[in-house]
């Protein structure tokens, strides 16, 4: 049993909830144990830091506080979120660089009877703990009914491999460990030449026009590698790709189908789960079309789930993305 | 005999560099820029800035204060930290902007904007529950600065609701007055630096 400290988050009840149900199959079959953070707060996102940094950095700090004073036999903090992963992240390693700022920080944690020794806790992002320290080995193996012939592209979006302070990543803008993860898994992994690339975050919030190009360049270029789906690693890129779809396909006059799942929700299904355990069926645009396709579940109803044009409109008005070669063009790399 | 003419650049006033140089953690490295424009080429949201991220901090090292805190660059900054990675000096961009941002916040020189407006929503709901209260911030959001998308969100933000992935209910979490100490205690430590 590997023991971990846990940091969820806010959507991991919310929003991302298919994440939290879909992680509790995965650590169940892998014998990990998450203990939460008592009492933990938000991580302010991206908006705190807008605002003022002392105190931004003092909210996190209260995070990383409880997490000191709960540590036992573990030092590793688990965030499955990659926006919360990266302001842990990011506040434990600007007050090792910053003493200043940590005095500061640790003053105003007094405030609330807590206090933070910088590099106590090893923040680290889920999926690097299963890759790192379960290991593709050991999830190959808990595999028992393999997606063979699912299309995944893999979208990791940009927090978890970047700016990568204490550098655990093979590559920051290409990674290669999130793709073997789920080969593992028995699925047809296609080179994905956006995977660190932006979903927008929260400019769906606050400038529609950023925010909705870039999920477009997202769901384009993974409908033309006709990849069944997307397979992501954070609430926040899962949310744009699927909430804000049907907004984007009316700005752009497309009509992609394009539905992005939970990388835990994959290996819940290749470890054998129920769809409805990992929760498959809450994401907006169905997956459920695509997994039947590729015959990894029966599903019922599969006519009614069927979109009525899969693939692309030609009155696109977007400019197009750069062509990638056929899988077949270049058989060496990779099919 | 005329005197040569001689062409002097007025010395620019270093004051506003210095200014936000100290309201970032020395790990920013901001005054390391060396103006290659990496940042602006490598970022996904240049298009629709006002400003590239080298343009903006040639505008900080002249001591353009004004234009700067107007400018709309540090708010469609995504933090997605490509410039970061590809940054020679490793300036952490994103960090510099977020800092830009709280200080265009103070000034209150972005008006009426949503972003600016986005930002102060989240932050008081983490003051009133201590965790972010999603349907509550968008429901208001939209409300105020979209009224236009919402009936093309509603299905969408409906299916939400039903399949369970947005609640009414709130969670507050036990030591909120903690926390708003801890708050309070770094704004007081922040007004005196």
């Amino acid at each position: 049993m590997s023991h971990y400290l846990y940091y969820p988050g806010c959507s991991m009840d919310g929003s991302g909830k298919a994440y939290g149900q879909s992680l509790d199959v995965v650590c169940d079959r892998l014998g990990i144990d998450l203990e939460e953070i008592d009492d933990w707060n938000c991580c302010g996102a991206f908006e705190y830091f807008a605002i003022s940094q002392p105190r931004a950095y003092a909210l996190v700090g209260r995070n990383l506080a409880l997490a000191q004073q709960q540590r036992d036999g573990s030092d590793t903090l688990v965030a499955p979120c990659s926006a919360c992963f990266l302001n842990l992240a990011k506040t434990d390693y600007t007050l090792r660089s910053d003493p200043a700022l940590a005095g500061t920080v640790n003053a105003a944690l007094d405030a609330g009877g807590l206090h933070y020794d910088p590099g106590s806790v090893q923040v680290r992002h889920l999926l690097e703990v299963i890759v790192r320290e379960i290991g593709i080995d050991a999830v190959e193996g808990a595999v028992t009914q393999p997606l063979h012939g699912l299309r995944v592209a893999p979208y990791l979006g940009c927090l978890v491999t970047r700016p990568d302070y204490d550098r655990h990543w093979s590559l920051r803008e290409h990674p290669h460990e999130f793709d073997q993860l789920l080969s593992a898994l028995g699925a047809d992994v296609v080179d994905f030449p956006l995977r660190t690339d932006c979903c927008g975050g929260h400019m769906t919030q606050i400038s529609p026009d950023t925010g909705l190009e870039l999920i477009r360049r997202l769901v384009d270029a993974a409908d033309r590698l006709q990849a069944d789906l997307l397979v992501t690693v954070c609430p926040m890129c899962q949310m744009n790709v699927d909430l804000y779809q049907a907004e984007m396909n009316h700005r752009f006059g497309t009509s992609y189908h394009m539905p992005i799942l939970f990388f835990t929700q994959l290996m819940g299904l290749a470890f054998g789960a129920e769809p409805k355990q990992v929760g498959i069926g809450s994401e907006i645009v169905s997956a459920r079309y695509a997994l039947n396709r590729r015959h990894v579940r029966p599903f019922e109803a599969v006519a009614e789930d069927e979109p009525a044009t899969p693939r692309r409109s030609r009155r696109s008005q977007a400019l197009p993305m750069p062509r990638m070669p056929e899988p077949d063009e270049h058989p060496e790399v990779r099919s | 005999m005329i005197a040569p003419d001689t062409v002097r650049a007025p010395s620019p006033s270093t004051s506003f560099l210095r200014e936000v140089i100290a309201a970032a953690s020395t790990a920013t490295r901001l005054q390391l820029c060396i103006q290659c424009g990496t940042c602006g080429g490598s970022c996904p949201s240049a298009a629709d800035m006002d400003h590239t991220p080298r343009q903006l901090f040639a505008m900080v090292r002249a001591g353009m204060r004004d234009e700067v805190l107007r400018s709309n660059t540090p708010w469609m900054c995504l933090t997605c930290n490509l410039c970061v990675v590809r940054c020679p000096q490793e300036i952490r961009i994103p960090d510099v902007m977020a800092v830009l941002k709280s200080l265009a916040d103070r000034e209150g020189t972005t008006p009426g904007s949503a972003a600016p407006d986005f930002s102060r929503t989240f932050v008081s709901n983490i003051h009133r529950y201590g965790r972010s209260y999603e349907i509550g911030l968008v429901a208001r959001h939209y409300l105020r600065h979209y009224p236009l998308r919402l009936p093309g969100m509603a299905p969408a933000g409906i299916s939400m609701l039903a399949k369970g992935r947005m609640g009414f209910g709130i969670h507050r979490i036990r030591q909120i007055r903690e926390l708003n100490a801890i708050l309070d205690r770094a704004s007081q430590l922040e007004a005196r630096q």
